[in-house]
């Protein structure tokens, strides 16, 4: 089966305009491919560049060479509107933080990516719903800000709207960080069902427990890490 | 005003955002724009295509020639230079090639013009529903009870209460004037929206009400838009796409996240360096 | 409109051109006239004199009755209606010595009638002039006081202003509150302030068989109606234009269908309902007609 996500040679620089114009290499000869239904976990020691690798595939951050394709989609050096419809239809992303307009509450927080692939307001709200109850928010939380939440609640709101919209890949970032017993639970099932539905899914684990029962391979990002380079991630 | 929503939802004008991914061309393009004040430049060089349901946002400090731009697009002050192409379906047009007459229509139909201040952008000495309802009776409508209808629904969707239809803006405050500066502009469905620091001079929790209705809009109608502004917070919540400007040029241009978050230009990463985090 | 160049005035006034005016500023008023027959409803600038009387009595439709009378008219002035008041009174007087013309209060027997604030009731016929006094001639100055814009407002037929202020009249009155200078449109074209005539009076203007011509002297406008010209008053489908009516009757003539004013008649708010249109009351009460409060009609001094 072809790679659903497949990224090739990839390298980062930074160039820190602030700093004098230091040069940071934080990644050289990048490589790895996740087929539809695989579950790839990302390894490494912390500041080897996983999470710039996971931003890289999503297009937050520039790749300086190679390439990186979802779905057969090219996203280094991709038009804007490429790939803001890839993220629309295709490619999700869970990311350690919560990052929504305040105020919003939380059901139209998690329904928003069903409404942006242009499902009905009903059944996006529905399928909010369904994962909130699920990930155990309780429904008078619901018309409520997320920003206002614990730590775990907000991981949990975040989850639910990355699993909104049955993207055909996946990114997932800590997904179980600061999550409870039975919720971690939760969401590994939500992993699972979306492998089962066919998701290619790419993730950082640090939750050792969680990475064996979920992931189907381990790709160690240490590998990529440019011979003579600072080993140091850039910002963010 | 059921058939006004009905218009509005079914969207059978405009194409969704979606399908017009490959459907269409761009709904603007922008090519060596230059607006010069004597010897000093407002901007220069400045191209961009805009699709069909986008969101872009113009970055920079006071003076970087960003609302000057603005401006310049949308036919407030005249440019020197460049073309600004407009297709509304039927093929490109040229904005600066048309007449007045013609220009000053598309002006208050296919676009709308949403200001800083808004008392520059509303009536103030006419009630909230006649601001609102300019757009409808300038388009020939004569139905006052239609009128009416439509502005109260527009009221409805931009929070602001139905009681208030009769009072003027002046009554108002300055979130409530602008939410119903966009309610004005956008009763003719408008497929382009230019906003010129739309959320500025208002409260913090104002501020985020607002960003919330006006990205709803977007999304609702596949509005595209323009959208000033000095503050980063906003465009990371509103803009698809980002401009950084400086000294009148485009210094960087992406994915709204993309420039924020992996800035290659040194203006840019010291305008990124610079906010405060909360 | 003729002119008649050596022209002299009634005794007393011979230092006086014919009508007042030199016969170059007649010309060039003249020229304004024809060009504002020409386009129905369309504000054309002229250079408006310094009158011997203030703005605000009647300068612009003094100029333009000057540069159309000639010596065979017959003038009949009103102001509300009326011939006896002051405004009318002394602008007649003004044309009777500057011109030497006949004057006279019938609207049947005039050939040129100024007018302030009204039409006269008896319908009006082919060949007369009716010469509007008009204050603010723009339309659309309530809601735009730019006068560039005002102008490219009118060029591009962008009147969705006139409705916003009818609107707003019903928005705060719940029906067209606007009951005078209740703005029309000309021919299809021009949105034109009629003067600040009742409303009442606007179903008058449109096909009238007159020649009307509007005058405004501080702002230097002239605009006109040919005869025959298709006015219609600006209204909403669902709230019609409607000129208004009264339960009562003229007090002195019984008219019902004419313009009526309200008189108070004492201090115990007696009041009475009479004609506006002195002339029209006055005609019926000679043909006998009689209104509640009236004593049979008999002629001054008998």
């Amino acid at each position: 089966m072809e790679p659903r996500i497949r990224v090739e040679n990839v390298s980062k620089t930074f160039t820190l305009h602030t700093q004098g114009g230091t040069r940071l290499a934080v990644m050289a000869g990048a490589s790895l491919t996740v087929r539809p239904g695989e579950c790839v976990a990302l390894t490494g020691p912390s500041g080897a560049g996983k999470s710039t690798l996971m931003r890289i595939v999503y297009g937050n951050y520039r790749a300086d060479a190679g390439s990186v394709t979802v779905a057969g989609t090219e996203v280094v050096n991709a038009e804007p509107r490429t790939v803001l419809a890839l993220r629309r239809h295709v490619l999700g992303y869970v990311s350690q933080f919560l990052r929504v307009v305040p105020r919003v509450p939380t059901i139209e927080v998690v329904a928003e990516p069903c409404l942006a692939v242009g499902r009905c307001p009903a059944s996006a709200e529905a399928r909010a719903r369904a994962l909130l109850t699920r990930l155990n928010i309780p429904e008078r939380l619901w018309g409520l800000s997320p920003l206002t939440f614990s730590g775990g609640e907000q991981q949990r709101v975040n989850i639910a709207r990355g699993f909104a919209h049955a993207y055909p890949a996946l990114l997932l970032d800590e997904p179980t960080a600061s999550l409870d017993a039975a919720n971690r639970a939760e969401v590994l099932r939500l992993i699972a069902e979306a492998k089962a539905d066919g998701a290619a899914i790419l993730g950082i684990f640090h939750d050792a427990e969680a990475r064996a029962a979920i992931c189907d391979r381990a790709v160690d990002v240490g590998a990529f890490m440019p011979a003579a380079g600072a080993a140091t991630e850039g910002a963010g | 005003m059921t058939m006004m929503m009905d218009r509005l939802r079914s969207a059978d004008r405009r194409p969704a955002p979606v399908a017009a991914d490959g459907a269409r061309g761009p709904l603007l393009t922008v090519d060596g724009l230059a607006k010069h004040y004597g010897a000093r430049i407002g901007c220069t060089g400045v191209g961009f295509d805009l699709w069909p349901g986008e969101v872009l946002g113009i970055v920079g400090e006071s003076g970087s020639g960003k609302t000057t731009l603005l401006k310049a697009i949308a036919g407030l002050v005249a440019p020197d230079a460049g073309s600004i192409r407009y297709d509304a379906g039927a093929g490109p047009v040229e904005v600066r090639a048309l007449s007045e007459p013609e220009r000053r229509r598309l002006m208050r139909t296919d676009w709308a013009f949403v200001h800083q201040n808004p008392r520059d952008g509303l009536r103030m000495g006419v009630s909230a529903g006649a601001n609102v309802g300019e757009r409808l009776m300038a388009r020939g409508q004569r139905h006052y009870g239609r009128i009416r209808g439509a502005a109260l629904d527009w009221l409805a969707r931009v929070e602001i209460a139905g009681a208030r239809l009769d009072d003027r803006p002046s009554a108002f405050s300055g979130g409530m004037q602008q939410r119903l500066q966009i309610a004005r502009n956008l009763v003719s469905e408008p497929r382009l929206v230019f906003m010129d620091e739309p959320t500025g001079g208002l409260d913090v929790s104002v501020q985020a009400r607002l960003l919330d209705l006006i990205r709803a809009l977007v999304r609702e109608l596949g509005l595209s838009a323009i959208v000033v502004t000095h503050d980063l917070a906003v465009v990371r919540l509103l803009a698809d796409r980002l401009m950084v400007m400086k000294d009148g040029r485009v210094v960087e241009a992406g994915l709204t996240d993309q420039v924020l978050d992996d800035p290659a230009h040194a203006y840019t990463q010291l305008l990124v360096s610079s906010i405060l985090q909360v | 409109m003729s002119g008649h160049e050596n022209a002299s005035g009634a005794a007393g006034a011979e230092a006086y051109n014919f009508a007042y005016l030199d016969e170059q500023t007649k010309r060039m008023i003249r020229r304004a006239i024809l060009k504002a027959v020409a386009i129905p409803g369309y504000q054309v600038p002229f250079a408006s004199r310094e009158m011997p009387m203030p703005y605000g009595w009647g300068t612009g439709g003094v100029q333009v009755t000057a540069a159309c009378l000639t010596a065979e008219d017959r003038l009949k002035v009103i102001d509300q209606g009326a011939d006896d008041t002051t405004n009318a009174v002394s602008i007649r007087k003004f044309f009777e010595r500057t011109a030497g013309v006949k004057t006279t209060e019938e609207t049947e027997q005039a050939t040129i009638i100024q007018t302030r604030h009204r039409i006269p009731e008896a319908p009006l016929a082919e060949g007369q002039i009716m010469v509007f006094q008009v204050p603010i001639p723009e339309p659309l100055r309530f809601l735009e006081p730019r006068e560039t814009e005002t102008r490219k407002m009118h060029a591009l037929e962008e009147y969705g202003l006139m409705h916003v202020k009818l609107y707003e009249d019903i928005s705060v009155h719940g029906h067209i509150a606007t009951t005078y200078a209740y703005p029309v449109l000309v021919e299809g074209r021009y949105v034109m302030d009629p003067s600040p005539i009742p409303k009442f009076d606007n179903p008058k203007l449109d096909d009238s068989p007159a020649l009307m011509l509007f005058g405004a002297g501080r702002e230097q406008r002239i605009y006109a109606l040919p005869p025959h010209t298709r006015v219609q008053s600006l209204d909403f489908e669902d709230h019609p234009f409607d000129r208004g009516h009264w339960d009562e009757d003229c007090a002195l003539c019984g008219d019902a269908g004419s313009y009526l004013d309200e008189v108070i008649t004492d201090d115990a708010g007696g009041r009475i309902f009479v004609c506006s249109d002195t002339a029209h009351c006055r005609a019926r009460r000679q043909a006998g007609h009689a209104g509640a409060a009236s004593a049979p009609y008999e002629e001054a001094g008998a």
